[in-house]
């Protein structure tokens, strides 16, 4: 038997208050691709915080090739030959490309010598990357592959990667996995992070579970459903929205030509857009990020006004609007970042709960606000949502970031609305949670209003829409019926690959 | 108004001598903010420089030991905001403020029985052959050392910046210390060291009034050009080159509106004092194209 790349055994590490690991001991071989499967909060991250030194344990050991392997910090780990392409991108905006890669190295060449390695390993890997861009203005999918371009100058005999396609088309995504299978072929080992189950199963050879920091079991990943791995990391069974067929109402929501302008320098501008949404039924927009979705949320809100005539509801013309006539109207919507759009951090889910409700619930009078009201109304989405907090008294920032989910949405759906928007409603959110939140947003359709989610959780658009429309660079593709409609299609709608081609190593 | 008083070279060779305290002071913010850090206590740290500059150059009689003096006292009350903002985690503009307005105080206290004494001077020296280029040489080089010792500070501040690793780690902890920390920097460290380089600059800039502008000790005598300096620093996009433009802009209306005062404009004293602030903010906010660095201002914990 050969002598696995890492052998970690018995890490444990406890935060006050919580365990993070507890125990955990796997092997990943050379080579392999290891998948580290659990629900947000399970320990993934601090375990592989651990292998790449940014933790230290309480107790346990790591064996690298029989060594014994304990970074005190990152510069070891990366020493070692350990590299980490990380969840929320570790590059610095303001620079280019060759100085984030100086960065991540721990000796690094001049910035020509960087620049010319960069051209060549993004030539022999089939990621394109101009050296001297600036990072700011990199699409998610070229961000991403100046993170692993960073990793391979090292020559890294693991690599771990932290949920790396949850910003990327399906495209980019084959792209990605061609690269990691010839890294693996040429006996790189990747651990690999991720809950998105069929990319593990398309990709990975091996898989450790992790529930409540704990290893709660191994699998084959290729023979083993998705759903048995799902209920292997939640630790019960999977409740899978239904979506009932319901017939679909008039039109009540129309936007016709939309155009803005781009709001700041980082945005997108809308071009163009005609839509028409029926009561009753789920539209879903897909679109890798920093397309346009902010921009469309906000005018659909009325966060941003456009010309009257652009946005109508019910036939009247409502795209002067701001928010709280929208509301009183029934148009309702709940954007994205929880802490600090969606809701305020600091004030109490009551005061959140008045914020968006006091024009449909009444919950003033004369300018001054009904507390008692107010609060059985917060209690009322507690209770209807499973918010699992101490009560409406509690600050927002105390709930995990999937409770303050299920609020944010909750709060809207309570409101009766007769349009509902809502913007990456499952974003970081666990899988039991996300079905919650998924099938509550189908029981809002089936009583008729008409609900239309933004998010680039393309499996959740396919789950819940009728009718599926991806934006890109700010245009709306035609919507098609969700149904029937292919992974090629949808990438397609997508905008392709932007200009990604697939690895061609000469082995 | 008579304007053939002014003399256009003595006005230009003056304009060097006034920029140099805000270009001294800016050029460390500088350094500071591009780490991340927002320190508002420029102010304070420049009067404590003057202070302890005039002091210990008074006690040794040399005004070398007083500049290096007044780097060490402006970077030890440095040392109290870095403390405060970077390991107790207060916040950074309110201890910033407070730092102003302790340094203010602290100065006073020392500067007493320093009141009415002359600061010893820099030995008159001449720079051979370049001083005696007929215009030129009067105006760049016939000035005091420490003049180029300024300027000689903000080129190194450059190069620092553009050219080595430290200072790209440096920017990189300005830009995202999460990003930073996760890639194994040291971000505490780097804004401390950051930190104390901007108190020993502020701490130069304010000797620098006190032993060769003026050259005695008065209380208050910063008289807000610690926050000019930090004006300046945001105008010029956090760039040294601009930095030095700016600096130099201001010390020459500056120059210029008190000759016109002396020259008896017609123009009321209250819009000439004004004059150099507007000049500098004005033309700075037209060429303005840069962006903060992305953590300026904020508290960093290596939480988790």
């Amino acid at each position: 038997m050969t002598e696995p790349l890492l052998r970690l055994s018995g890490l444990t590490k406890a935060y006050p208050g919580v365990v993070a690991n507890k125990d955990v001991s796997f092997d990943i071989g050379r080579g392999e691709v290891h998948a580290l499967l659990g629900e947000n909060g399970a320990g993934k991250s601090t375990l592989v915080k651990t292998i790449y030194g940014l933790v230290k344990p309480d107790s346990g050991t790591m064996l690298l090739e029989g060594q014994s392997f304990q970074p005190p910090e990152p510069r070891a780990a990366r020493a070692a030959g350990v590299a980490m392409v990380f969840q929320h991108f570790s590059l610095f905006d303001a620079m280019n490309v060759a100085e984030n890669i100086a960065l991540g190295m721990e000796n690094p060449p001049p910035q020509a010598e960087i620049a010319a390695q960069v051209r060549a390993v993004s030539d022999q890997y089939g990621l394109p990357l101009d050296p001297t861009r600036i990072v700011g203005e990199l699409s998610a999918g070229e961000r991403q592959r100046v993170e692993i371009i960073r990793c391979l100058l090292q020559d890294p005999k693991l690599l771990i990667m932290d949920e790396p396609t949850s910003v990327l088309t399906p495209q980019e995504v084959a792209i990605l996995f061609e690269t990691l299978r010839k890294l693996s072929a040429e006996g790189t080992a990747i651990l690999y992070i991720s809950h998105k189950l069929e990319e593990i199963r398309a990709l990975c050879d091996n898989a450790t579970v992790l529930r409540l920091g704990q290893v709660v079991g191994t699998c084959d990943p290729r023979a083993t459903s998705a759903r048995e791995m799902a209920e292997l990391m939640v630790g019960t069974v999977l409740h899978v929205p239904e979506k009932a067929a319901r017939p679909m109402g008039d039109v009540i929501l129309s936007l016709k030509g939309l155009s803005a302008k781009a709001p700041h320098r980082f945005g997108t501008a809308l071009r163009d857009i005609n839509l028409e949404v029926r009561k009753g039924e789920v539209l879903g927009i897909g679109g890798v990020a920093g397309n346009g979705q902010d921009e469309l949320v906000a005018a659909l809100s009325g966060e941003m006004k456009t010309a009257s005539a652009m946005v109508t509801f019910k036939g009247q013309p409502i795209g002067h609007l701001s928010p709280n006539p929208r509301r009183k109207l029934g148009l309702l919507a709940a954007p994205e970042e929880r802490m600090g759009h969606a809701a305020a951090p600091d004030m109490s889910l009551t005061e959140n709960a008045i914020l968006t409700a006091m024009t449909r619930q009444k919950l003033t009078s004369r300018g001054f606000l009904h507390w008692a009201q107010a609060r059985r109304f917060a209690e009322g989405v507690i209770k209807t949502f499973d918010v699992r907090t101490p009560g409406p008294q509690n600050a927002a920032r105390s709930l995990s970031g999937g409770n303050l989910q299920k609020f944010v949405i909750g709060r809207e759906i309570m409101q009766d609305p007769e349009v509902l928007i809502v913007n990456q409603p499952t974003w970081g959110v666990d899988a039991s949670a996300a079905a919650a939140i998924r099938q509550a947003l189908l029981d809002l359709a089936a009583k008729g209003t008409a609900v239309i989610v933004i998010s680039q959780d393309l499996d959740e658009l396919m789950e819940i829409s009728d009718r599926f429309a991806a934006l890109n660079e700010g245009r709306l593709s035609a919507p098609r019926p969700a149904a029937g409609l292919t992974v090629d299609e949808i990438g397609l709608m997508l905008g392709g690959a932007h200009d990604m081609e697939v690895a061609h190593v000469d082995a | 108004m008579d304007l053939s008083s002014i003399n256009p070279i003595l006005l230009l060779a003056s304009l060097m001598v006034a920029a140099t305290p805000i270009m001294l002071a800016a050029i460390g913010e500088l350094v500071v903010e591009r780490a991340g850090v927002l320190n508002l206590g420029v102010e304070g740290m420049m009067i404590t420089g003057a202070v302890c500059g005039f002091v210990v150059a008074v006690n040794t009689g040399s005004p070398w030991v007083g500049f290096i003096g007044a780097a060490v006292g402006g970077a030890l009350l440095s040392l109290i905001f870095g403390f405060l903002t970077q390991f107790l985690m207060s916040n950074q503009v309110a201890t910033g403020l407070a730092l102003t307005l302790f340094g203010l105080g602290l100065s006073a206290l020392m500067g007493q029985g320093y009141i009415g004494i002359k600061a010893p001077a820099f030995p008159d020296w001449d720079i051979p052959l370049l001083g005696d280029i007929p215009v030129i040489g009067p105006i760049v080089f016939q000035h005091d050392p420490m003049v180029y010792v300024g300027l000689a500070i903000v080129a190194a501040v450059w190069a620092f910046l553009k050219y080595s690793r430290a200072g790209l780690i440096l920017r990189a902890v300005g830009e995202n210390h999460e990003a930073a920390h996760a890639l194994g920097y040291h971000v505490i460290r780097v804004r401390m060291l950051a930190i104390m380089f901007g108190g020993a600059c502020a701490g130069l800039g304010g000797a620098y009034l006190s032993l060769v502008r003026v050259p005695q000790w008065t209380e208050g005598m910063t008289a807000g050009a610690g926050w000019i300096a930090l004006a300046i620093v945001v105008f010029a996009s956090w760039r040294p080159g601009r930095l030095l433009l700016g600096a130099y802009l201001f010390g020459g209306v500056t120059v210029l509106q008190l000759n016109l005062q002396a020259a008896g404009a017609a123009i009321a004293v209250e819009y000439l004092s004004m004059a150099p602030y507007l000049a500098t903010i004005a033309v700075l906010v037209i060429m303005r194209a840069g962006r903060a660095p992305g953590s300026l201002g904020q508290s960093f914990h290596a939480s988790r």
